[in-house]
């Protein structure tokens, strides 16, 4: 780890010189997270807020995502240079013909869960037989029916909105949540840790790493430079984010109400952490950004086996690393 | 505490007794107001909390009734397309706390033909407007407001949200499943909604006003923050969430009782101001939210603090106020004790002149004064008594000493007294007691005798004196030529029993001396018997004559006797004053050691003599106070 800090240091203080001496040669470009701004993605709003993207020579737009912007569509109709997307989206997006790479893949770990209430009478995987499922669309279903698979369950499955009050009014008996916002919705609405069964899919071999870092395969040829500055500055971002929590929660709180969604601290505080628990989990001795085969594979195989993809895509092909990084 | 003085002593013991009880009075009251303060808020927090819960409710209930109605009549008549929508914009039209309404039916379920329908008229800038529902953006069957009662199968109040396009005010939407039966099955159709704003749910909590800073709030059944004065909390902030930033779980506990539907009175820090509050929370029975009043604290106390503050100030003023009065009352006390023990020390001094300080308060300490002020008078009239008992006793003595002088001057003082006669030699003295005393002696040649008497007039004192002084005159004037000793002291006997009232009684030796002869004649009346001092040495008493002292009764009977001097032969006369002198120790000195003294006595001249006997006494008592007069006389003869 020291060895990274090291390099990455060195490599920080070189593109520092260069960036000074090309103050006026920035790069524009513009990124794209899949979702509303959140402390999901903090490191890159952290890292535009700190400058270090211009200090990687870039000149960076961030636009907002949502449900009304798809970033794989951004990223493939190159109103984005850069976009995040989970590892399925874009093994399918692929799958599918878009000249898409992962540049880095940044969870290591799905975040994706259901949550029962214990007093549903649900403690484990089996009892989840014959009840009321809430899932959400597409990607989001692929762990919970490999699940329910490897554990012969038969469910209903109800499609979920955005809200949790289906679960919490008592019309489903599970719902599916994210580790990092839902389920502390859910704490947050009142319910307790120890009144909640949750099911992580990484603990039930279906480990999903999530979010990564995609652009166009032209715009990788196009310009290396600019593609690794940018996964540079995103790691800086992050590493920032989570050494300074506080400065990182202002700066998200303030995207957040700008997007005029309800914001409190508290969710923004936990989606945080939950995130570093994701990004650099302890117990994953990979350097952050690596996407791992055995991952890739495991998330690819399960596509192929739903039938949303006909072939696994090739992955080095898929994965495209910068040396910068990608040392350990 | 010991030594200090009373005004101190007062001071701290009442006034520490005094605050003591002031302090549990004081604490008493405190904790007692406090109490029915906290009583009287819980009570009108309960009242308060209640009445704005049964205001909501009744508009609640009100709203509920429309969709409710539309459900029943959608399920109990057949209808067109135009008369549903005919019935929304009624609806929406005529209830002006209903934003906007729709029916809404599951797929394909009003229309073979199409999978959404939902006629939704809602009022917009003061008109009613008209929209359908439902699109591959827009899939209402997966929203809370028609998945929820549909999945609940029972109607239900939403979650408030934000109506994104009204104008940021906050809305609540009413959905109620209805169903139909088809053959004999019930089936769910759809969903009829009322949407509500919330600005007069807004308004009626925010009327909510307690004291300065007190205030409702309304959490949602997930504990969103609904109305509270800290708008930015409003949507945002659950309580949980809010209980979570400050890692308050407290807070959370009381979050999760409200949203349970409990209502309770607890003290609460306020979530904005942090101030020590009381809340109390109710349900909202129909949506299942929770309203909130807050009490605070410090302003409902403050006029028990006011109050508290007040006694607290009274408490202090009247400490000072008995500070001032002890201090008065003690120096009251003192001030008069401190001038009487100035003016006893001037007494004691012995100056009994000195003005007692008057007090004039008729309490123990003016009846000490006045005590002090007898006393002093007695003091006075008693030294001045003593003075004049002294100085009479003075005079008396002196006149006593003068009587003294002159009954010795009736005995004869000079020594040899007759030089002209060598047959004898005589010698007497009489050491006087300090009290005068009746002792004498006396002698006179008559012819070629010489007549020697010594004796002793019982008791003491003037009286003792001139009984001496009769006696000494009588003996000489009885006594006729030739005349034996013991008609002498028959002669003087008669004369000294008349007109005795006095019952005084005088012991007398009386002896008659031939010069010529050496032959000596005497007579004892009651005396001590004189020692007979021979010329080789040796003394012994002379023979008893039997006679009673002189002055008892009369027609007594004297003997005289006869011994013979031989030359340097000698008498030895005394009085009891000399046996019965008394050393320190009551030893009387007695006949034993003066005979015992006078047999060692060898040729020695009277004078010699005497001033030894005196000596030997003296030396006995050694220095004992002389009770009695010591009388001597010693005759030696010396003709050959």
């Amino acid at each position: 780890m020291k060895k990274t800090i090291l390099i990455l240091f060195v490599f920080i203080f070189c593109k520092t010189i260069t960036v000074a001496a090309n103050e006026t040669a920035l790069k524009s470009a513009s990124f794209i997270p899949h979702w509303v701004p959140q402390a999901q993605f903090a490191g890159y709003y952290v890292a535009y807020e700190k400058g270090f993207y211009k200090k990687n020579g870039i000149d960076l737009t961030i636009i907002s995502g949502g449900p009304d912007r798809l970033a794989s569509d951004y990223l493939e109709s190159k109103q984005a240079d850069f976009a995040t997307l989970w590892l399925s989206t874009a093994i399918q997006r692929q799958a599918h013909g878009a000249r898409l790479v992962n540049i880095a893949q940044m969870v290591q770990k799905s975040a994706l869960m259901l949550v029962a209430k214990k007093s549903s009478g649900i403690t484990k995987p089996q009892d989840l037989d014959g009840k009321k499922v809430g899932l959400w669309d597409a990607d989001y279903q692929l762990q919970p029916r490999a699940f329910f698979k490897k554990y012969d369950l038969k469910t209903t499955i109800i499609p979920q909105s955005y809200s949790l009050n289906l679960f919490l009014r008592g019309g489903v008996d599970v719902a599916s949540a994210m580790w990092y916002n839902e389920y502390h919705t859910i704490l947050n609405a009142g319910m307790n840790p120890d009144e909640l069964t949750t099911f992580f899919f990484h603990e039930h071999g279906l480990n999903f790493p999530e979010d990564g870092i995609y652009t166009l395969e032209e715009t990788f040829q196009k310009d290396h430079d600019l593609c690794c500055g940018f996964v540079t500055a995103s790691i800086e971002g992050w590493k920032y984010a989570f050494s300074h929590t506080a400065e990182a929660l202002d700066i998200m709180i303030k995207y957040v109400a700008a997007a005029h969604l309800p914001v409190n601290r508290a969710h923004q505080k936990w989606m945080l952490e939950r995130m570093k628990d994701l990004i650099a989990p302890g117990n994953i001795p990979v350097s952050t950004g690596t996407l791992l085969p055995e991952d890739y594979n495991r998330v690819a195989r399960q596509l192929k086996e739903n039938g949303l993809i006909n072939e696994i895509p090739d992955f080095r092909s898929f994965h495209k690393k910068c040396n910068a990084y990608d040392e350990k | 505490m010991k030594n200090r003085g009373i005004a101190l002593k007062l001071i701290l013991l009442i006034l520490t007794s005094t605050m003591i009880i002031f302090g549990l009075i004081f604490g008493y009251n405190y904790t007692f107001s406090r109490r029915i303060i906290e009583r009287n808020v819980e009570e009108n927090a309960k009242n308060l909390t209640f009445t704005t819960v049964n205001k909501v409710e009744t508009v609640l209930h009100a709203i509920e009734k429309i969709p409710e109605n539309m459900a029943y009549f959608l399920e109990n008549s057949s209808y067109r397309k135009n008369e549903l929508l005919n019935l929304i914009r009624t609806v929406v039209k005529n209830n002006s706390e209903i934003y906007g309404s729709t029916i809404s039916f599951e797929p394909y379920a009003f229309e073979k033909n199409s999978l959404y329908f939902g006629p939704y008229f809602y009022k917009s800038s003061g008109k009613i407007r008209f929209t359908w529902l439902g699109s591959e953006s827009y899939r209402y069957f997966y929203l809370d407001w028609y998945q929820i009662p549909k999945e609940l199968n029972h109607a239900i109040w939403s979650e408030p949200y934000y109506d994104e396009g009204g104008g940021n005010i906050i809305m609540c939407t009413y959905s109620v499943p209805f169903y139909k039966t088809i053959s004999g099955k019930r089936q769910f159709m759809g969903i009829v909604t009322a949407d509500v704003a919330l600005n007069w749910l807004e308004e009626i909590v925010s009327s909510i006003k307690i004291s300065q800073t007190g205030y409702g709030f309304l959490i949602s059944r997930n504990g969103m923050v609904v109305t509270h004065p800290a708008s930015d909390l409003i949507m945002n902030e659950t309580l949980f969430s809010i209980a979570e930033t400050r890692s308050d779980d407290r807070l959370r506990e009381i979050g999760r009782e409200m949203i349970q539907g409990k209502s309770g009175f607890v003290p609460i820090h306020d979530i904005v101001s942090g101030k020590k509050c009381w809340l109390y929370y109710a349900p909202l029975p129909s949506s299942g939210w929770s309203l909130g009043v807050l009490f605070p604290q410090d302003e409902l106390m403050a006029d028990i603090v006011h109050l508290n503050q007040t006694v607290f100030l009274l408490g202090i003023i009247g400490s000072v106020l008995l500070l001032v009065v002890i201090v008065f009352i003690a120096r009251s006390i003192t001030r008069p004790l401190r001038a009487l023990a100035r003016a006893t020390v001037d007494i004691a001094k012995g100056n009994l002149d000195i003005e007692i300080p008057a007090i004039k308060s008729h309490d123990e300490v003016g009846r000490l004064g006045e005590s002090f002020i007898s006393m002093k008078r007695s003091l006075k009239q008693y030294i001045k008594e003593l003075t004049d008992t002294t100085s009479a006793k003075e005079r008396i003595e002196s006149e006593l000493k003068i009587a003294r002088d002159i009954q010795m001057s009736i005995l004869p003082k000079i020594f040899p007294p007759f030089p002209n006669r060598p047959e004898f030699n005589i010698y007497a003295i009489i050491e006087p007691a300090k009290e005068v005393g009746g002792d004498f002696y006396d002698f006179f040649l008559m012819d070629d005798y010489l007549y020697f008497a010594i004796g002793d007039v019982s008791g003491k004192g003037v009286p003792a004196s001139l009984f001496m002084a009769v006696t000494t005159t009588l003996i000489k004037a009885k006594t006729g030529k030739g005349m034996l000793p013991d008609e002498i002291l028959t002669k003087v006997n008669e004369e000294l029993c008349v007109g005795n009232d006095t019952s005084m009684f005088v012991t007398i030796f009386c002896g008659m001396l031939n010069i010529q002869t050496g032959d000596v004649f005497y007579s004892n009346g009651g005396h001590n018997l004189p020692y007979l001092l021979y010329s080789d040495g040796g003394a012994e008493l002379l023979e008893n004559t039997g006679g009673m002292a002189l002055g008892v009764m009369n027609d007594v009977k004297y003997q005289t006797k006869k011994v013979t001097l031989h030359t340097e032969d000698g008498f030895f006369l005394y009085t009891d004053g000399v046996t019965e002198a008394t050393d320190s120790s009551e030893n009387l000195f007695s006949d034993r050691r003066l005979k015992e003294f006078l047999q060692g006595v060898h040729d020695s001249s009277p004078t010699k003599l005497i001033q030894d006997t005196v000596g030997i006494v003296k030396n006995f008592v050694s220095g004992a106070p002389q009770a009695d007069d010591i009388t001597i006389m010693a005759l030696k003869y010396l003709k050959k």
